[in-house]
């Protein structure tokens, strides 16, 4: 298995605060990711360095074996993106089918309309993830989990090679979250993609997930194997208080 | 009153209704959208300075109106972003600089102000025919770039963060729609007024967000909207003989009322509250 990503000494910062310090991380092609840490450990600018929203200071980074920084507009159609779920105005003019059908804006490109072999790609997209009976339904009108489906059909519709996931599981009920997991570990299975997958709790990722990586403060402490990472004190460093991970 | 839309000043006023009311209201919906409505009225105070400045120094204002309205258009995005700050407040400041620029402009002409107080309020009866060339060719590439682009621009109205994500060109095409403001602020001042034009960006569509879900019905609606306040205020304006860019506003504001009343996403937000 190839290498995929590849981070090289890399910082970014938001004005005077340094989000990542001097991260350096490999992954291979087809591997499942989790990225564990508290809040503001850098988690989600982890996933905005590998996809070029974060503003890196330096370092560098390499996607399918490009530079992102040279191939940015390139690479941005291969990485789909599942960012931490927001609150969508429910006034707002765009309906289900309308923001899934936007993962297929980008591939399709500029002066192009998108033709009868996309648009049976987008409800299949819709149907998979099961909310094909809500297409013509406004987006804003949708709940949490459902509209957390949409983001992640709309990322299916970009046909990525990568996948980041920004904790999808969060502010939603057990039911749906156990929707969420078993949905992205069948697309995982199912494409063959490389998924990295944001939380800061552990039982939220798939079995599929075996490897993982540890943030705290801008910084990596742990690096390798799902099963080898759950010592009480790795995990009670990593959070600060003491923990103990039960049977999974 | 029949026999004056013979007249070949109504004809051209009843045109300048038409570009008018549409392309206001077409650049009306991304301004709404994107929540930034006070871009409008920074822009057309732009103008307004502009024109002044134009006035003063004896050089084309309708020239210098473009020049100053595309100037706050490319300041506001880099403020925003190069300088992280917000942008309603990046529009805030683009809007104290050119209010005063206007003030300042206005006390400095000698003698009667006659001429900018018509830019302030403008006067849809005395449109001339270079005027609507403009208007038809700002209308014409408006609508054109909104076809062949409407994908993208629905993208970046859905979200901005997720349509760069995607690899949709997202700042290009925020920019262009910055410009494009500035460019229909600026050709629809002499008719309808450097300090009442903002109303025609914001009414109409204000008024079509709470009628429709589809954004393609949104922009259709606030096109319908802008044009039947530009048409209502010119009627208004030739049967009681009053000026034309207030009525126009009024009318806007009274279309806006209406439809929030029988708006079905108010019944949605009142229930939700209920539920809740």
């Amino acid at each position: 298995m190839g290498t995929i990503i590849e981070i090289k000494n890399v910082t970014v910062s938001y004005r005077e605060c340094v989000a990542l310090k001097d991260v350096s991380l490999t992954v291979k092609k087809g591997t499942f990711l989790g990225v564990i840490g508290p809040n503001g450990a850098g988690k989600t600018t982890l996933l905005t360095a590998i996809n070029g929203l974060g503003k890196i200071v330096s370092g560098t980074v390499n996607v399918l074996g490009l530079n992102l920084k040279e191939n940015e507009h390139q690479l941005r159609k291969e990485i789909a993106y599942v960012p931490q779920s927001y609150n969508i105005d429910p006034r707002l003019p765009i309906s289900v089918h309308d923001a899934v059908k936007i993962g297929r804006t980008g591939r399709v490109g500029l002066c192009r309309k998108l033709k009868t072999n996309d648009y049976r790609a987008i409800d299949r997209a819709l149907d998979l993830v099961g909310v094909g009976n809500l297409k013509n339904r406004p987006i804003g009108h949708l709940s949490s989990g459902e509209q957390q489906k949409v983001a992640i059909a709309r990322a299916l519709l970009q046909e990525p090679k990568v996948m980041l996931l920004d904790e999808p599981t969060s502010n939603l009920d057990p039911g749906a979250q156990q929707e969420i997991i078993e949905l992205i570990q069948t697309i995982y299975r199912n494409n063959k993609l490389t998924v990295i997958f944001v939380t800061h709790i552990l039982r939220h990722l798939p079995d599929s997930c075996k490897e993982l990586i540890f943030l705290r403060r801008g910084k990596i402490i742990y690096a390798g194997g799902f099963k080898e990472s759950l010592k009480k004190e790795l995990l009670s460093h990593l959070y600060h208080c003491s923990i103990e991970a039960l049977a999974l | 009153m029949v026999d004056i839309f013979q007249y070949g000043f109504m004809q051209r006023a009843i045109v300048a209704s038409l570009l008018g009311g549409m392309s206001c209201g077409i650049i009306g919906v991304w301004i709404i959208m994107m929540r930034i409505p006070f871009v409008g009225v920074a822009m057309s105070h732009a103008a307004f300075a502009g024109a002044i400045f134009g006035l003063l120094f004896k050089i084309n204002p309708l020239g210098m109106a473009l020049v100053f309205c595309i100037g706050s258009s490319a300041l506001i995005g880099p403020l925003t972003e190069r300088a992280d700050v917000d942008p309603t407040v990046s529009v805030g400041i683009i809007f104290s600089i050119v209010l005063g620029l206007a003030f300042l402009g206005m006390s400095l002409i000698e003698g009667p102000k006659t001429e900018a107080l018509n830019l302030m309020w403008g006067s849809i009866l005395t449109v001339s025919t270079n005027d609507l060339k403009l208007l038809f060719l700002t209308t014409a590439v408006l609508l054109l770039g909104l076809s062949i682009f409407f994908k993208e621009i629905q993208a970046v109205l859905f979200n901005r963060e997720i349509a760069r994500a995607i690899g949709i060109p997202e700042k290009t095409i925020f920019y262009s729609l910055l410009f494009f403001s500035g460019v229909v602020v600026t050709f629809n001042l002499n008719s309808i007024g450097g300090i009442l034009i903002f109303s025609l960006i914001i009414n109409p569509p204000s008024a079509a967000y709470q009628l429709t879900y589809k954004l393609k019905t949104m922009f259709i609606l606030s096109a319908v909207f802008g044009v039947l306040s530009c048409f209502l205020g010119l009627l208004f304006s030739c049967l009681f003989d009053v000026p034309s860019g207030a009525v126009i506003i009024i009318v806007s504001s009274v279309l806006f009322g209406i439809c929030l009343g029988f708006s079905p996403k108010r019944k949605v937000s009142l229930g939700k509250k209920q539920s809740q």
